[in-house]
């Protein structure tokens, strides 16, 4: 059941009054399959999200979750979603334990098997230790790992999580990721983003959301033709030589003077010519003393899509 | 269905414990009518009195006053019910969980009402004790405990509808003590209007239906007008939170 599909989403529109927050959205994801969910602030990532698990009804349009359609049947559906919103639905006045062992009740789990799964939740998550604490006096990233530990607590086939490393510190950072990289392996994970280097250590797609539209909907593979590498460098030079000489280079598409020893170099897609002006720098007595790799192809391709009023309109079918 | 409601009904009091709003409450409501019972009892005492029943006068007046009691607390109690779920985002985890909107409204109201039984229970001890010195009419007393709380039904199912209509507990608190207060006292409009307004007016009154229970008389057409008023805000509870996820 490799290729099963999870979550698939039609045709998708929601509107606030006349406002427009999604339209025409349609995608679906595949078990073992981790989606990074991407846009500015406000483009309809939330929204989407909200109306995949039920939270908002859609105006227009289907979503089934697990072959349920989260409208007819929205308890068996429902009962495979596990969800964290952008502010983790927790309440202030239990412990870790009462809410988690509440979460667990409400996602249909018995009785006798709600402690297990209680256990097994909080260690995945770093929490083992801290089951009596009263959650109103957790801190922003323990909350968020509550958070997480309701959403997973039902082991459900499907996991949606807004922004999940907000608030975390980098350790915390790293443990979450390595989480969903566990969890990705045998359940469809949907995960929205401000953080590209995010999408890039963890997804396998990457959909790209602005004003409401899918910009963009292909494999990180395809977009990513650098394998994570730089698109190209900043660097500052004691005695910078003559842009000619760097364009000479191979790999090198373009140059541009930042300030008087700083030039920014931009490499052919799929080309790394760092290691080439490094040594040419040494070679030549160019006096390198600071090196900064700039933005991936994934930032370039997210700032082209994301920027000026939705002029770059890829075509979903066009780009898969 | 059952088993959900009773989840949430559980959590709902669960919560209510753990905050010292109900635990105050509690003590501030029995204080005020421990207060009352005594001056009721001392009352029936003087000689004059003596003419009507113990029941009438000490039972059925506190209950009376227990009424007019949860008028005021009732509120406090039904605002915090759909607005701090709102207001903390946890609607969104009842919303993706596996459980229905009519479940989640069920849920609310039969947690504030087992607090109500509870509350009730506390208060009814007081009359109870009198049981060790005298014959009771238990009669009379089991149509106050029903008016009492079939009152406390149209209490919750209202204050319940009211919070769902927004985010600020202290702006659901005062609109349900301000419909709760005109529901109480709309017979007293009628009393200018033409007969038909003034008989609609009186009918709409929640106090005077509860009189109705409280001297005794358990007339069918007072207990389903509390059962119709529980039910209709119930149901408005149902469709107002749906309509949210349409239009909200």
């Amino acid at each position: 059941m490799e290729n099963e599909i999870l979550i698939s989403v039609q045709e998708l529109s929601r509107f606030y009054g006349p406002q427009r927050a999604m339209e025409n959205v349609s995608f679906n994801v595949h078990r073992g399959e981790i989606l990074g969910f991407l846009g500015p602030n406000g483009a309809g990532k939330s929204t989407t999200m909200q109306v995949i698990c039920g939270v908002l009804a859609a105006n227009h349009g289907a979503v089934s979750i697990a072959g349920h359609d989260i409208h007819e049947a929205p308890r068996l559906a429902k009962q495979h979603i596990g969800f964290l919103p952008e502010q983790p639905p927790l309440y202030n006045d239990l412990t870790i334990d009462e809410y988690l062992h509440y979460a667990a009740r409400l996602r249909g789990i018995r009785s006798a098997a709600v402690t297990a799964a209680t256990a097994i939740a909080k260690q995945r998550c770093g929490l083992e230790t801290s089951g009596a604490r009263l959650i109103a006096n957790l801190s922003k990233g323990y909350k968020q790992r509550v958070g997480i530990a309701q959403a997973i607590i039902h082991s459900p086939s499907v996991i949606i999580l807004d922004e999940p490393t907000a608030g975390l510190d980098p350790i915390q950072i790293r443990e979450i990721r390595a989480l969903m990289r566990a969890l990705g392996k045998d359940h469809s994970v949907i995960l929205s983003t401000h953080i590209l280097s995010e999408v890039q250590s963890l997804c396998d797609r990457v959909l790209i959301i602005n004003q409401g539209r899918i910009v963009l909907d292909q494999p990180l593979a395809q977009i990513d033709t650098n394998n994570g590498l730089p698109s190209g460098i900043e660097v500052s030079l004691h005695t910078p030589p003559a842009v000619d000489t760097l364009l000479g280079l191979d790999g090198v598409a373009s140059v541009t003077r930042i300030t008087e020893d700083t030039l920014r170099i931009d490499f052919h897609p799929a080309v790394n010519a760092t290691d080439a002006i490094i040594a040419k720098a040494v070679a030549d007595g160019w006096g390198l003393y600071k090196l900064n790799t700039s933005g991936t192809s994934l930032e370039t391709v997210f700032m082209q899509l994301t920027a000026g009023d939705n002029e770059a309109h890829v075509d979903a079918e066009d780009a898969a | 269905m059952i088993r959900t409601i009773g989840l949430i009904a559980g959590n709902e009091l669960r919560r209510l414990f753990k905050s010292q709003l109900a635990w105050v409450m509690l003590a501030v409501v029995q204080l005020l009518l421990a207060i009352f019972f005594y001056l009721l009892l001392a009352q029936y005492m003087q000689p004059s009195a003596a003419s009507a029943g113990l029941t009438a006068v000490v039972v059925s007046g506190l209950y009376q006053i227990a009424g007019v009691v949860m008028l005021l607390v009732s509120p406090l109690l039904t605002m915090r019910l759909v607005t701090e779920e709102r207001r903390y985002g946890t609607l969104k985890l009842l919303l993706s969980s596996p459980v229905s909107i009519t479940e989640l409204v069920l849920g609310k109201y039969v947690g504030i009402m087992v607090f109500y039984c509870l509350m009730l229970l506390m208060i009814s001890l007081m009359p109870a004790s009198l049981a060790f010195g005298t014959q009771l009419d238990l009669g009379q007393i089991a149509a106050g405990l029903i008016g009492v709380l079939l009152l406390l039904s149209a209490f919750a199912a209202i204050g319940l509808f009211i919070s769902s209509l927004t985010d600020s507990p202290a702006i659901a608190a005062i609109s349900t003590f301000g419909v709760l207060f005109l529901l109480w006292i709309i017979n007293i409009a009628g009393t200018n209007a033409s007969a038909g307004m003034a008989a609609l007016f009186a009918y709409l009154s929640l106090l005077r239906h509860y009189t109705h229970l409280l001297t005794g008389v358990f007339n069918s057409t007072d207990v389903l007008f509390y059962i119709i008023v529980s039910v209709f805000f119930i149901i408005l509870s149902i469709w107002r939170l749906d309509a949210e996820r349409t239009y909200g």
